[in-house]
């Protein structure tokens, strides 16, 4: 079969990109070989383990198992996206105060899916964190360290360690960086 | 892995996507792709033509109709179902059950439709639908055809759904009574699965009669008889004990496949766990409900 090509145009950590893609061309190749943002990891490739999570017009998705087509007029947002290139976002840095990485190979889809977490819920319950991430695999850290971490986020468990600093709430905004 | 190559069409209306179908040997609807992509992925299913859904209007709508059935288009996300409000408050079962499938990546663009079309056994909604006693509309060439959720499986894999039909919608008429859906899951997939509504009589006391679906122990929900006959006319707080009566004796005429989720017995054993935690939870909303 003649293999169709599609222009497609969306947004890519804030800034607005184009391409030529065959239709059966999966997300995470485009992001991965196109557009060389490698923080972005194929791992199960079906849907399991969550390494290669990226946020699609404000939802997760398993970028191994999207179209390049469906990002078409919509809204990408990968790992570089959550934070200036030479900087951690709040989350990637409780992540290393943590201990919630070891091999590494994980945590951009873990930074991306508790991002996701935060932008929905800003104070979830332990029970909430959890069911958030049980659709993302560790096999280093046994998932302690990166509760602990996540859990540091929550507004209450940082006001409680942070008791002499009443006005320093985390910023609930949505992190929405960019590529420069 | 990476799908063959197919042809992609976004048409904007359902007559559009109904003729796109039609045009070859091979096309699919197209929607989340959380079940789609992997089988093309994995090349167990081919594919000439993808026929994109999500840019037709008014696929994916949740609202209550005159008649207070609640209908759920068939684009509707397992998210969308999860945090509808509407749903948490006329169907909490139904959200619950969403609010559990698979993972967040899943349910963020995986529909209901895909996975009741997709008909894998070893998923949820189709079992708490037909416990439920909904309808299924589907479009075709041939005009819109309503089945019952009861018909729609016919076994793994296959429904009956013509290749060139669109489920469009999903109708629930209004309950009678509490619901409930259990499932014990292995992976990201239910092993065993339960779903249970309950007709209660005036005064809500009473249970009048109930409708029980056991899923993924076979090729397709299934229901037992005998289960729902010892619980018919039973007092709400009584149900308990008329279920140990019939139990586990009854479970017996379950067909269970041995698979990698476990042995028959082993999958009879939980699905007389979850029956039982079924019970509880209808009786203890039928209580709530009273209140």
């Amino acid at each position: 079969m003649t293999v169709q090509s599609l222009a497609i145009g969306f947004t890519l950590n804030g800034r607005d990109v184009a391409a030529e893609v065959p239709a059966n061309r999966l997300l995470i190749d485009l992001l991965r070989d196109h557009f060389k943002l490698k923080g972005t990891k194929r791992s199960c490739d079906m849907e399991v383990c969550g390494a290669c999570t990226v946020l699609l017009n404000g939802e997760p998705v398993s970028s191994c198992t999207t179209l390049a087509a469906d990002a078409d007029q919509g809204a990408v947002v990968t790992i570089e996206g959550l934070c200036d290139p030479n900087g951690l976002s709040r989350i990637q840095q409780a992540f290393v105060e943590h201990g919630g990485a070891q091999c590494g190979f994980c945590t951009p889809g873990f930074i991306v899916a508790v991002t996701d977490l935060f932008n929905r819920n800003p104070s979830p319950s332990d029970d909430e964190i959890r069911h958030h991430l049980r659709g993302n695999l560790c096999r280093c850290t046994g998932y302690v360290k990166i509760f602990e971490a996540v859990k540091s986020l929550v507004p209450s468990a940082r006001e409680g360690a942070m008791k002499s600093a009443a006005t320093s709430q985390p910023s609930l905004m949505p992190i929405t960086g960019k590529v420069s | 892995m990476r799908p063959a190559a197919f042809e992609y069409l976004r048409p904007t209306a359902r007559n559009e996507a109904i003729r796109d179908v039609q045009g070859s040997d091979a096309a699919f609807f197209y929607a989340g792709g959380t079940e789609l992509l992997l089988a093309l992925k994995m090349r167990v299913l081919r594919a000439d033509r993808l026929i994109d859904l999500k840019r037709i209007p008014d696929l994916d709508s949740i609202h209550l109709s005159e008649q207070g059935d609640l209908i759920v288009g068939a684009r509707a996300t397992h998210r969308q179902i999860e945090t509808s409000a509407l749903i948490q408050e006329a169907l909490p079962a139904l959200s619950q059950l969403c609010s559990q499938v698979a993972n967040i990546r899943v349910r963020s663009v995986g529909t209901i439709g895909g996975n009741l079309c997709f008909a894998e056994p070893h998923a949820d909604p189709a079992t708490l639908l037909a416990a439920l006693g909904a309808r299924l509309h589907l479009v075709g060439p041939e005009g819109e055809r309503v089945v019952a959720a009861d018909e729609f499986v016919l076994g793994e894999f296959e429904t009956v759904r013509g290749e060139h039909e669109m489920l469009t919608h999903i109708v629930i008429p209004p309950q009678a009574g509490p619901s409930s859906y259990r499932r014990f899951r292995h992976g990201e997939r239910p092993s065993v699965g339960v779903g249970m509504s309950w007709r209660l009589a005036k005064g809500g006391k009473v249970i009048e009669s109930v409708r029980i679906r056991f899923g993924a122990l076979g090729p397709r929900p299934q229901s037992v008889e005998a289960v729902e006959r010892c619980l018919a006319g039973v007092e709400i707080d009584n149900a308990s004990d008329e279920l140990a009566v019939v139990l586990p004796d009854a479970l017996d005429a379950l067909e269970v496949i041995s698979d990698r989720h476990g042995g028959d017995d082993y999958k009879r054993h939980i699905a007389l766990t979850l029956l039982k935690r079924c019970v509880a939870d209808c009786r203890e909303a039928a209580v709530v409900r009273r209140s």
